[in-house]
């Protein structure tokens, strides 16, 4: 299989306009991942599994992430006037990356016997544009998996078939596997309690034990 | 009823007993289970009905899978807040006299998957139990434990009298069937049912 | 329902004989007014046939199946969740709880993500004391399968039996090396966790020894059967293109002719020592998923047969790997392995702390529960039922 540098190169030959980054990967022994734009993914991914020598033909997995927003301290070095006198002083710079939900795709292919290739897309933000394109008129397989993303994540997957809940019952609200879900509090019996358990219980024992 | 008057009738092949106990000692040695399998401990409750801890010697032979022809319910593994309106609904359409096995330590408190979003944590919210199996999953030799207890509770049952209205229950066997909510199920737990105790602790 | 039945439907009429298109009938069963004669039916979640909580959505025609939309969730116990909140090896026990009935192959498959994740090799003896549980694990599955296939046919439960004897064997080996029959928590990252017990070589090899008897017998008894034989073939086809396209893995995917088995291609662990082929079907239909699995116990028989034989001594577990205050270096992974029922992947994000960021599993029987309804279109109610039964479904996994 050819390296992701070189599919890059090939993805960006044969779909013009594509946005198309690696993203390193911290695990030096595994590979790196592509993350593609939005507009043109479709066409992307249509192209890796056609193409005979690429031929990815099986997704084997479709992921949701949830980052949240994180904060990041830089040092930087700034020229400042004090006392008159030009002088560099280091100071530190807040700056915040915004979150964003993603969807990563693991793909084989089994006609060629190689792979993974990592593919992922990325959602401008967590609260009002959680929208990613599906890829299932691509792979069928990710039909569920992409329902599933939907149903515990909020992504809107735009040209999915049947998009709706698929593990919660249908009038259920929230997003479960966002990093900030708060669960319902229900008032677990425990003859021992300790910790977070405890303080939990302590809301209900005010009331004579019962919530 | 004198206990030698007893021997000397059965040695001429007449027997004596309460009309209790001959309704009891059929009800209890022929309990129908119903079908009702969830997660996990289901295999072992066919582990249990199968050749090597035959439950049919028990009398549990019959696994009956609609409600309305069964009179035990095992349930048997993990009840999420989805099943939930499922289990009770079908604990309603059992014909009294009816019990329940929670077995398992899911179907007692929610278990090792306590802390969930979809674990109820316990089945005797809703519906009344009669034997509890901890254990995840509880050994086949554990559920044919459970059934001979709940054997020798039924045996100890009375026709008439407080026994009698524990068998249909002020509500008549029924059960009211949460629905499901925005974020939970409403009402998350019967209120006349499940009554965990308080303790107070001197912090 | 109307009370008088309308007998002139002003339905488009077809010649008789025809076979219905897939998108003439959706259309019809849109069409929703008064004189259509399509029945909805849920069969589930409680049902004798539908192997744990499962619920199928089945719009019918008569006993034709119209459509078919499988529900689940009924058995969401959100494990991903869960897993984020605790460490690695806190997770080891709840990987055991997804795939209820092979749980030596979902530790395999955790362990087997988490050893690349931090860089861990198992030593030569753990690698192949992983292959004979996770093949002895397979014989167990296999063999209950075609019990539960054969019961949903009708054979009211006495191959189950024969099918549960043998598993009880295999369950008495497991208790004896891990302490728990079901529920092993048998794998760490390094190795396994303890080392086997004098005479379980020996126990192990008898079983190999006896276990093509039983396999002949089950074999004779069934396979030439004509009920099963009128039941099955040509019952739930599934084209080449489709199951490649629907991310099918496992013996399903065999079935319909693909050559695609993780052993082979992955070669994970120690698997490229053994010898041992990959069956494969020609026609995809309930028969051929079912034969596939004879043919697979066959293999796995060859494989213990020579893992046993060739097991060396040693340390099972890594000496210096190290199990308390363990954070492996932060990165991402996708670790997979072929565990009975298809396909089982653990995809983790490590950040560097004691608690995994994300992790995902990739069950099989989800993913291969996609095609259920192109198999079932144009069947009658009693095929769905032994189609599902094909698709070899676990609800632990399914649902997570």
């Amino acid at each position: 299989m050819e390296t992701v540098e070189q599919i890059k190169v090939r993805l960006e030959a044969a779909v013009p306009g594509l946005e198309v980054e690696v993203i390193p990967n911290p695990n030096s022994a595994e590979q790196p991942s592509l993350r593609m734009g939005l507009t043109h993914i479709l066409a992307a991914a249509r192209f890796l599994r056609d193409d005979p020598s690429l031929r990815f033909d099986y997704a084997s997995n479709v992921t949701g992430v949830d980052w949240l927003d994180q904060t990041f301290q830089e040092r930087q070095r700034q020229r400042v006037l004090v006392d008159g006198a030009e002088r560099e002083v280091e100071i530190t710079v807040q700056r915040i990356r915004p979150g964003y939900l993603e969807a990563i795709y693991h793909l084989y292919s089994m006609e060629l016997g190689h792979g993974p290739l990592v593919i992922r897309q990325r959602t401008a933000n967590r609260t009002d544009q959680c929208r990613l394109v599906s890829l299932t008129p691509i792979w069928r397989g990710a039909e569920f998996q992409e329902r599933e993303i939907y149903d515990l994540y909020g992504v809107v997957f735009e040209g999915h078939p049947d998009l709706r809940r698929i593990l919660m019952w249908e009038g259920f609200q929230d997003f479960p596997m966002r990093k900030d879900y708060v669960e319902p509090d229900d008032y677990e019996y425990e003859p021992t309690p300790h910790d977070l358990v405890l303080e939990k219980a302590r809301l209900h024992y005010g009331h004579g034990g019962r919530s | 009823m004198d206990e030698g008057l007893k021997s000397e009738l059965g040695r001429q092949g007449i027997f004596v007993l309460r009309l209790e106990d001959l309704y009891n000692w059929g009800r209890k040695n022929s309990l129908w289970p119903l079908n009702f399998g969830l997660a996990c401990c289901a295999i072992e409750m066919i582990a249990a009905s199968m050749a090597r801890y035959d439950i049919a010697r028990f009398g549990a032979e019959v696994f009956r899978p609609s409600p309305r022809q069964a009179d035990l319910m095992i349930v048997a593994g993990t009840v999420t807040k989805k099943m939930a309106p499922q289990v009770v609904r079908l604990y309603n359409q059992m014909p009294s006299p009816k019990y329940v096995i929670a077995m398992g330590a899911c179907a007692i408190s929610g278990g090792p998957f306590k802390n969930g979003y979809n674990v109820l944590k316990g089945i005797d919210r809703y519906l009344p139990v009669d034997v509890h199996i901890p254990g995840c999953p509880p050994r086949p030799e554990a559920l044919l434990h459970a059934l001979i207890t709940l054997q020798e509770k039924i045996a100890g049952e009375r026709l008439l009298g407080d026994s009698a209205a524990r068998r249909e229950g002020p509500s008549g066997g029924q059960y009211p069937v949460p629905s499901y909510g925005a974020h939970d199920l409403v009402p998350p737990c019967n209120r006349e049912l499940w009554n965990p105790p308080a303790i107070q602790r001197d912090e | 329902m109307n009370a008088e039945v309308n007998i002139t439907s002003t339905r488009p009429q077809l010649p008789p004989g025809t076979v219905m298109s897939y998108h003439l009938q959706r259309q019809s069963a849109a069409g929703g007014d008064a004189e259509s004669d399509l029945l909805e039916i849920s069969m589930g979640p409680h049902h004798p046939s539908t192997h744990g909580v499962f619920r199928m959505d089945v719009v019918l025609d008569g006993e034709r199946v119209v459509r078919l939309k499988p529900v689940f969730g009924y058995l969401h116990r959100n494990h991903e969740k869960l897993a984020e909140g605790m460490t690695y090896l806190s997770s080891m026990p709840f990987t055991d709880r997804l795939d209820y009935f092979c749980s030596m192959t979902n530790n395999w498959a955790y362990a087997l993500a988490v050893e690349r994740l931090a860089g861990l090799r198992p030593t030569e003896r753990a690698e192949y004391i992983r292959v004979i549980v996770a093949e002895l694990t397979r014989l167990l599955n296999h063999a209950c399968l075609i019990g539960f296939l054969t019961h949903d046919m009708g054979t009211m439960g006495t191959p189950l039996m024969y099918a549960f004897r043998e598993r009880e064997k295999i369950l008495d080996l497991f208790e004896e090396l891990s302490g728990a029959r079901m529920m092993c928590n048998y794998m760490r990252f390094g190795g396994v966790r303890v080392d086997l017990t004098p005479g379980w070589v020996a126990k192990a090899q008898k079983l190999v020894a006896e276990f093509p008897r039983f396999l002949d017998e089950f074999e004779k008894l069934l396979t030439t059967n004509e009920i099963l034989l009128a039941r099955s073939q040509g019952v739930g086809i599934l084209p080449r293109t489709l199951a490649v396209n629907a991310s099918v893995t496992g013996p399903m995917l065999r079935a319909s002719g693909v050559n695609y088995d993780v052993r082979k291609v992955d070669r994970y662990g120690i698997y490229d020592r053994f010898d041992f082929r990959v069956p494969l079907g020609d026609h995809g239909d309930v028969y051929d998923r079912l034969m596939i699995r004879f043919l697979e116990m066959r293999e796995s028989l060859k494989i213990l047969h020579q893992a046993l034989r060739d097991l060396p001594g040693g340390p099972v577990m890594d000496p210096k790997a190290k199990l308390r205050s363990f954070r492996p270096r932060p990165g991402e992974v996708y670790g997979r392995i072929e565990a009975p029922k298809g396909e089982l992947g653990f995809y983790l994000i490590g950040d560097g702390s004691p608690n995994p960021y994300r992790y995902r599993v990739r069950p099989p029987s989800l993913v291969n529960l996609t095609v259920l309804e192109d198999m079932c279109l144009g069947h009658t109610v009693a095929d769905v039922v032994i189609i599902l039964g094909s698709v070899d479904i676990v609800l632990g996994e399914v649902d997570r």
